[in-house]
């Protein structure tokens, strides 16, 4: 009996074991052959030819500048516009929005994050892009500005969702104490809630970054895909390149093995840096806030 | 003439009626303490005196509230100038999720009634105040979650404090707290008296034996009878209050 229920403990337990460790192993695995395919690229290709402003694989010049640029650009001009969106909505839904309100918009939001990416580039494509073309009087409507307003849509359902836990997570103490105090709703909201919640609204944002840097078919779709230096601040009304679009425009026609082959993953090996680097940067707070109890 | 004056107050909570034609007169610099079983009414009755209870929805209140002969349940009364006048500590202690000196600074700073280079000097009075300056003089810049509870209960008090307010509503400010740090605050009562009008709702009735000047005994949303602390505790003139404080209700 005891024998038979030992052995029965022994078997889940290595299935479970397996299951966890094979996760793990397939990310280790991904990142190692994301190495091997892309470390030859630094010895392929000169370093000032990396750095170099110029794109043309054609002629073995590999300048990621505009990409890195570009990337650069989209991303950080959609977190600018959907951070902002993206707090006071969370503030409203949690703060100001009647509770019968509340309970019909949280979910709606949680479905917008479901959206294919592919069908908001559709939209961006045939409604967006010739909208801003007319109104702006653009030369082309495909522009890094039009990718950072999709992207910027895209990261709100997270953002907010992510935010609205957050506030919600506040003690209802700590607003009654500021009340107790004289001080209005939004001096509350302001002062007291948005600043205890801020760990979860960071993580809010990094959420928004990485969805926005990783993003690739939006990108693909709207930014115009023209690997040119953005250089003034006119160059957010102009086509831009990302290293996700590039990634994923150049990959289909590409010779395995070859130099090219090679500078695609190395990018790759870039966002994936990119990426964590920016996980690492949001995780002394939140783990700071964790071990002191909640993640508010 | 009294500093808080209730007058026929009535409370409901949709249609369920929970204060039931109230009466009573705070004086200035004395210690009232509201005592009763749970669910009586007495913190609904501790936050209608600095209507918290607005917060609410479906509260309802009738009667008269006079601050200084001043009705503070008019519609159109100032609640955020009336909060400031008339200052609360909540049953647990509830400070920011902010440095020691933000939480003082707090409510000055939002009412705008000192200049920046003043508020260090109003921080420190206000954490003397509460005996609490030499324990976090070091500590001004650190969360004040760090502190033990009953250091965080005194800060909340400093915190009411630096808004300089007439009155203080204490809604069970030690049942979170050790008995040495009950003892502390029960101190810091004594201090505050020669300044403030206190009302301290309590279920411990030792405490309201010790600290209070008078003693109000609630009874399912009525005040059964309000009289000097020493003549309730001793000469109860109804039944129901000396059953129970000899502990044989409640």
């Amino acid at each position: 009996m005891s024998e038979r229920i030992a052995w029965n403990e022994f078997i889940i337990g290595a299935i479970i074991r397996i299951a966890g460790f094979s996760t793990i192993g397939f990310v280790i695995l991904i990142f190692a052959f994301l190495l091997q395919q892309g470390l030859p690229a630094l010895n392929e290709v000169a370093p000032d030819n990396f750095l170099g402003t110029r794109w043309y694989p054609t002629f073995d010049l590999y300048g990621m500048m505009p990409l890195f640029l570009g990337s650069l650009l989209v991303t950080v001009t959609a977190i600018l516009i959907a951070l902002p969106l993206g707090i006071s909505t969370a503030v409203y839904v949690r703060e100001v929005a009647p509770q019968w309100a509340r309970e019909i918009l949280k979910p709606l939001i949680e479905v917008l994050a479901g959206i294919p990416s592919v069908v908001l580039g559709f939209f961006g494509m045939t409604v967006l892009a010739p909208f801003l073309r007319e109104t702006l009087q653009l030369p082309t409507g495909l522009t890094a500005f039009t990718g950072a307003l999709i992207l910027a849509y895209m990261a709100l359902p997270t953002m907010v969702s992510v935010a609205e836990d957050a506030l919600d997570a506040v003690p209802k103490s700590y607003r009654d104490a500021a009340l107790a105090m004289g001080a209005t709703r939004w001096e509350t909201i302001w002062r007291v809630s948005v600043p205890a919640a801020r760990t979860g609204i960071l993580t809010a944002i990094m959420l928004g970054i990485g969805r926005a840097l990783g993003e690739t078919m939006v990108v693909l779709m709207v930014t115009g895909n023209a690997a040119r230096m953005p250089t003034t601040l006119g160059s957010l009304f102009l086509p831009v390149r990302t290293m996700t679009a590039t990634i994923a425009a150049e990959m289909g026609e590409v010779a395995a093995g070859s130099v090219h082959y090679h500078v695609l993953f190395f990018i790759g090996i870039l966002l994936f840096a990119l990426t964590f680097l920016i996980n690492l940067a949001a995780a002394p707070a939140i783990l700071a806030k964790r071990r002191r109890g909640g993640l508010r | 003439m009294a500093k808080i004056s209730v007058q026929q107050l009535n409370f409901f909570y949709g249609s369920k009626q929970v204060l039931a034609d109230i009466s009573l007169e705070i004086e200035d610099r004395k210690i009232m303490a509201l005592i009763g079983p749970s669910g009586c009414g007495k913190s609904t009755f501790l936050r209608c005196l600095n209507r918290m209870n607005d917060t609410i929805a479906g509260a309802r209140v009738e009667g008269k509230i006079l601050l200084d002969g001043e009705n503070i349940l008019a519609p159109t009364l100032d609640v955020t100038r009336l909060r400031a006048r008339v200052g609360m500590v909540f049953q647990r202690p509830n400070p920011f999720p902010q440095s020691v000196f933000d939480n003082v600074a707090f409510g000055p700073r939002i009412l705008n009634t000192h200049k920046p280079k003043e508020l260090p000097a109003l921080v420190e009075a206000s954490l003397r105040q509460v005996g609490l300056w030499n324990e976090v003089r070091d500590q001004l810049k650190q969360d004040a979650l760090h502190l033990s509870l009953g250091q965080q209960q005194r800060l909340c008090i400093a915190r009411a404090l630096a808004v300089q307010p007439e009155a203080l509503l204490m809604d069970e400010p030690c049942s979170a707290l050790d008995p040495q740090a009950t003892l502390e605050i029960e101190e810091l009562m004594r201090t505050l008296r020669e300044k403030y009008c206190i009302v301290i709702v309590t279920h411990n009735m030792q405490q309201a034996a010790r600290v209070s000047d008078r003693t109000g005994f609630f009874w399912l949303g009525k005040m059964v009878e309000e009289d000097a602390t020493a003549a309730l505790f001793t000469r109860p003139r109804h039944t129901l209050t000396e059953n129970y404080i000899t502990g044989r209700a409640g």
